[in-house]
C-alpha cells in the first residue's frame, strides 16, 4: 500500500509496463436524509512521484509512485533497472521498446516492492 | 548550502520577480524564454501530480529534485506563484516561501498603493529585503556547494 504504482515508459514515450499496488478504497453506495450525518477528515497523505533515467543512452524511464515516508526510492529504482535487464533484456523473445510481457519480470518486480516495503517505511499509514 | 535563484510568477504567468544569488550555469535562452519555459512545465508537472495521484490530494506539486538541485513551489490560493532553486541539502522550502509570501510580499507589495503587480515588481523596498531575507537563511552561504 505504501508504493503505489510501477510505469516503464520506453523512448518513444509510449508505457510499455505498469503495475499498480494499491486497493481503491471501496465504492459504497448509500441513500440520505438531510440533515448528512457524515463528518469529513482531513486527508494527510501527500504522494511523491521518483523518475529514474537509468541508461540515458536508451532513453528508458523508470517511474516509482509511493508514499512520502517510503525511503530507499533510488535502490529500488536502480533494483528494477537490474530486474528489467536480466528478465525483459535478455529474454530472447523480448524486443525492445515493446511492452513488456515476462512472467519473470513480473515476480521479481513483486518481490523488490515488498522488500522496499518492509525494509524503508517509517510510519506509514495504510 | 545555497539558494540559487527565486521566480515569482502571477496567476497568468507572466514574471513578475526574478533574481539569483549563486547560479554558476546559465539557461543559454533569452530570460523571456526562460521564464516561459518555467511556467509552462510547473503548469504540465502540476497537472500530471495531480492526474497520477493515486490518493486524493492536499497540497499537490511541492518540489522536485535533480542530481545538483532541487526545486520548490509554493502557490498562494490568488494564484501567485513562488519558485525557489536550492542545493541538495534543502529538504523543505515551503515555510521559506510562505514567510516570503505574508511577510514580504504582502507587506510591501500589496499594501503599496503605487504597485500594481500586474508588471513586474518595481519596489527597491521589496527587493532589499527579499535580498537580505534569502541571505540572512539558514541555509544560505555565498559560496555554492
Amino acid at each position: 500500500m505504501v508504493i503505489f504504482s510501477v510505469y516503464v515508459v520506453n523512448k518513444a514515450g509510449g508505457l510499455i509496463y505498469q503495475y499498480d499496488n494499491y486497493v481503491p478504497r471501496a465504492e459504497a453506495e448509500k441513500t440520505f436524509s438531510y440533515p448528512l450525518d457524515l463528518v469529513l477528515k482531513h486527508h494527510d497523505e501527500k504522494v511523491i512521484v521518483s523518475f529514474g533515467q537509468r541508461d540515458g543512452i536508451r532513453g528508458i524511464k523508470f517511474i516509482v509512485l509511493a508514499d512520502p515516508r517510503q525511503s530507499g526510492i533510488d535502490a529500488l529504482l536502480r533494483k528494477i533497472y537490474e530486474i528489467y535487464s536480466d528478465f525483459a533484456l535478455k529474454n530472447p523473445f523480448y524486443s525492445l521498446e515493446m511492452p513488456i510481457r515476462c512472467e519473470l519480470f513480473d515476480q521479481n518486480l513483486k518481490g523488490a516492492l515488498e522488500i522496499a516495503e518492509k525494509a524503508g517505511n517509517f510510519g506509514a499509514g495504510s | 548550502m545555497t539558494v540559487h535563484n527565486l521566480y515569482i510568477f502571477d496567476r497568468n504567468g507572466s514574471c513578475l520577480y526574478y533574481s539569483e544569488w549563486n547560479r554558476r550555469k546559465q539557461a543559454g535562452i533569452s530570460k523571456d524564454e526562460e521564464f516561459k519555459l518555467m511556467f509552462g512545465m510547473l503548469f504540465s508537472i502540476r497537472s500530471f501530480v495531480s492526474k497520477m495521484s493515486p490518493l486524493d490530494m492536499k497540497d499537490g506539486f511541492l518540489s522536485f529534485q535533480t542530481s545538483k538541485y532541487r526545486l520548490h513551489y509554493y502557490e498562494t490560493p490568488s494564484g501567485l506563484k513562488f519558485v525557489m532553486n536550492t542545493d541538495l541539502s534543502v529538504p523543505n522550502a515551503r515555510e521559506t516561501l510562505q514567510h516570503i509570501y505574508s511577510n514580504l510580499y504582502v507587506e510591501y507589495i500589496v499594501k503599496n498603493p503605487l504597485c500594481v503587480p500586474a508588471h513586474s515588481l518595481d519596489s527597491e523596498l521589496f527587493s532589499s529585503r527579499l535580498d537580505a531575507f534569502i541571505r540572512a537563511l539558514p541555509y544560505f552561504s555565498p559560496r555554492a556547494a
